[in-house]
């Protein structure tokens, strides 16, 4: 691909700080708390009662929908209650919790699956539980299987990690390369895609580098690294299938509508982990970090753990915790208590302390347009913030609010220290809410 | 008596940050003399006016910018102009005989007279003899207003402001740009249309008092309508009016321009499909 203009960006400290962390493998905790609602679309039905057994691997959730992706429980143990519990979107989740007796027995259902045609491989994909892993949890399997598949041609691989502090995905190249590669070989089999790329930011150069022996070693013609420059947000969608293939891509179109399989690169080397193994995903590797961690490291998590229990594993506290983020400090959830489990998307538990997590004071707008200059699409978010305030649906239709994809840079560039990301968002609600 | 201009820049800063203490005060806004803006305003003012200007003519000049233009439209980031630039022509009309009697430096080599005109004013009259050389005009050998001799000065400022991208080079290269073009045209000849660029107040007014944002245009385009406006109306006051000088109602007439210009560049803007992915 040629040499494109690179889409406005801003300068955000990386703080990669634990980039060169080997991943360790935590103990497992006493209770795991697995939650129904870990991906976009239809959440899952409990399949067990309280006081079954359960076992590494099996499926303990699952639902009709086609947007949507099993659920496996990642201890063995017994289920201990079934609860309902404010998630933290503000709505109700079901969560299974299951009080672990430690054997981690795997399941008889962990099987290697066979793939003899596509339909095999999209329902394989489906059985491995896989979302993007990445953060927004999307199910794997449906964005492997588009409507207009003849049209595909390339497999985007993202692997840009934007985001300050989290280092999972550089993990995954440089511990699991082989995976990734596999599992790309695999999806451009399957889905007959001419070529693959995978968008890395220049601050992971092992990654690059590990990546990189690995093609030549594998001799693969088809694969090839896009370099991307180290500002965020390189790892959005959008932002990555325009700098990668110099496809425009506007907020409601899947990039499979431009002939693009794009997945994030964590998700595509555990897949192929399940199509060697047949174990789908009950763990998964989580960045822990923020100034308050006694020792910030990289953890493979089984999925249901409590923060405070992963937290516990690296140290505890050092100072009493202020703001806890599930994901980075850009787009992540700050969650209500370290009570909260981990998910299949928690690609990082940063925990910060007062110091770090005040928010100071807003000043008024002095119309700098430095939040136009830092946003990817060039939109105007401070014409947004008034023309919410005015109630003003027209305006914000007419400026395009709805491409707004709330990566957050207007907020960090403000000198004025305006909440403009959130003010966005509840434009972006307005809008919707008028059309209905 | 030779004014030094100590005696007006503390006083302004001083009197601004206090009346828009007051102002907050009085009518019960959160108090914003933190953020400085007030004292840039009583600086700018100093700066706008002769150095033996009369220290209370001055601090009036900052209690309208402060009250008048900045505090009744809502405070900082509403005001429609510029609060320093309103005020400098605010204390021109109110006493202009203060406003147009220049002491002169230290370095004009006169015995006996302690004030002049400034260069403008020479050329108004025609006695383009007695006009200073291009290079006194650069470092500020010559009559004028504080902030505005040393046009060299100014430009490492305004330099220094871009580098560290504080401010677009947008409104300053088209504000001078078109000075000297229009300079160019009426007078034909190189040296007199940089006599325009370096005299005055057109250094000064395009790079730290036409670039606030609050009162010019969003949009780089806005920008450059607005930068190419000022040159032109600064440049016809000069040439075709009665006044010597025309940058501050030049910054003041775009300024009211700004929401014009503004809705005409987002037309461009928003038909260029300028807010969607991959512009």
């Amino acid at each position: 691909m040629s040499q494109r203009k690179h889409l406005p960006s801003i300068h955000v400290p990386h703080h990669k700080n634990t980039a060169a962390c080997e991943t360790v493998t935590m103990p497992i905790p006493d209770e795991v708390s697995i939650s129904m609602s870990q991906n976009i679309g239809a959440p899952c039905q409990p399949l067990v009662e309280k006081g079954d057994y359960v076992k590494v691997g099996q499926r303990i959730g699952d639902v009709q929908a086609f947007v949507s992706a099993p659920i496996f429980s990642s201890v063995s143990g017994t289920v201990k209650s079934i609860d309902k519990v404010r998630g933290s979107m503000g709505g109700f989740e079901t969560h299974i919790v299951i009080e672990t007796d430690k054997k981690q027995e795997v399941s008889e259902e962990v099987q290697i699956p066979v793939v003899n045609s596509f339909e095999d491989f999209v329902k394989a994909a489906r059985d491995s539980g896989m979302v993007g892993l990445g953060g927004a949890s999307f199910p794997t399997h449906v964005k492997l299987n588009p409507k207009n598949l003849d049209e595909c041609e390339y497999l985007v691989v993202n692997a840009a990690e934007c985001e300050p502090f989290i280092t999972t995905d550089n993990r995954e190249m440089v511990e699991n390369g082989q995976d990734v590669l596999d599992g790309m070989k695999l999806i451009m089999k399957w889905l007959n895609l001419k070529k693959g790329f995978i968008g890395v930011e220049t601050n992971k150069p092992d990654a690059i580098a590990n990546l990189k022996r690995l093609i030549e070693q594998n001799e693969i013609k088809d694969i090839e690294i896009v370099p991307l420059p180290s500002s965020y947000p390189k790892g959005a969608e959008r932002v990555l299938v325009y700098e990668v293939t110099g496809k425009t891509m506007n907020a409601g179109v899947l990039p499979a509508q431009l002939g693009v399989i794009l997945d994030n690169v964590s998700t595509i080397g555990v897949m192929a982990e399940y199509f060697k193994t047949g174990m789908p995903i009950v763990r998964r590797r989580v960045t822990v970090d923020g100034d308050v961690v006694t020792e910030p490291k990289n953890v493979y998590v089984p999925i249901g753990t409590r923060i405070a229990d992963v937290v516990e594993f690296c140290g505890g506290y050092k100072k009493e915790p202020r703001k806890i983020i599930m994901g980075g400090p850009m787009m992540g959830r700050a969650t209500k208590s370290d009570e909260s489990p981990t998910m299949k998307n928690t690609s990082a538990i940063l925990c910060f302390s007062q110091e770090m997590a005040e928010v100071k004071e807003e000043t008024a707008c002095l119309n700098c347009q430095r939040c136009h200059t830092a946003c990817p699409f060039g939109l105007m978010p401070s014409i947004f913030a008034d023309a919410y305030e005015a109630k003003d649906v027209d305006k914000l239709n007419r400026f395009n609010v709805m491409q707004c994809m709330e990566c957050g840079s207007c907020s960090y560039t403000c000198p004025a220290r305006r909440p403009l990301a959130l003010t966005n968002k509840l434009a972006k609600m307005m809008v919707k809410e008028a059309s209905k | 008596m030779r004014c030094s201009q100590r005696t007006l820049r503390v006083p302004c800063v001083a009197a601004s940050v206090l009346f828009e203490y007051l102002f907050n005060a009085i009518v019960h806004k959160k108090q914003t003399v933190g953020d400085l803006s007030a004292a840039l305003t009583g600086l700018l003012i100093a700066f706008n006016v002769p150095a033996s200007f009369p220290l209370w003519q001055a601090i009036i000049g900052c209690l309208f910018a402060i009250v008048v233009v900045k505090g009744l439209f809502g405070g900082i980031g509403k005001n429609f102009s510029n609060p320093a630039i309103t005020a400098r022509i605010f204390l021109f009309i109110s006493f202009s005989a203060n406003m147009s009697t220049w002491p002169l430096t230290r370095l004009a080599e006169s015995t006996d007279a302690v004030t002049g005109p400034t260069p403008l004013a020479l050329y108004a009259e025609g006695s383009t003899d007695q006009i200073p050389g291009l290079m006194q005009l650069l470092l500020g050998f010559h009559g004028g207003s504080t902030g505005e001799v040393c046009a060299l000065a100014l430009l490492i400022g305004g330099i220094y402001l871009i580098a560290r991208k504080v401010i677009s080079p947008v409104i300053p290269c088209a504000f001078i740009g078109t000075v000297f073009v229009f300079g160019l045209i009426a007078t034909g000849s190189v040296y007199w249309a940089l006599f325009h660029v370096l005299s005055g107040g057109v250094m000064l007014g395009a790079f730290f008092m036409a670039t606030d944002y609050v009162t010019s245009p969003k949009l780089p385009l806005g920008q450059l309508i607005f930068g190419i406006g000022c040159g032109i109306i600064t440049m016809s006051i000069r040439l075709f009016g009665s006044y010597p000088e025309g940058v501050s109602f030049s910054i003041l007439l775009m300024n009211i321009c700004t929401p014009l210009i503004n809705n005409l560049s987002y037309k461009f803007y928003l038909k260029e499909g300028g807010a969607k992915n991959g512009k």
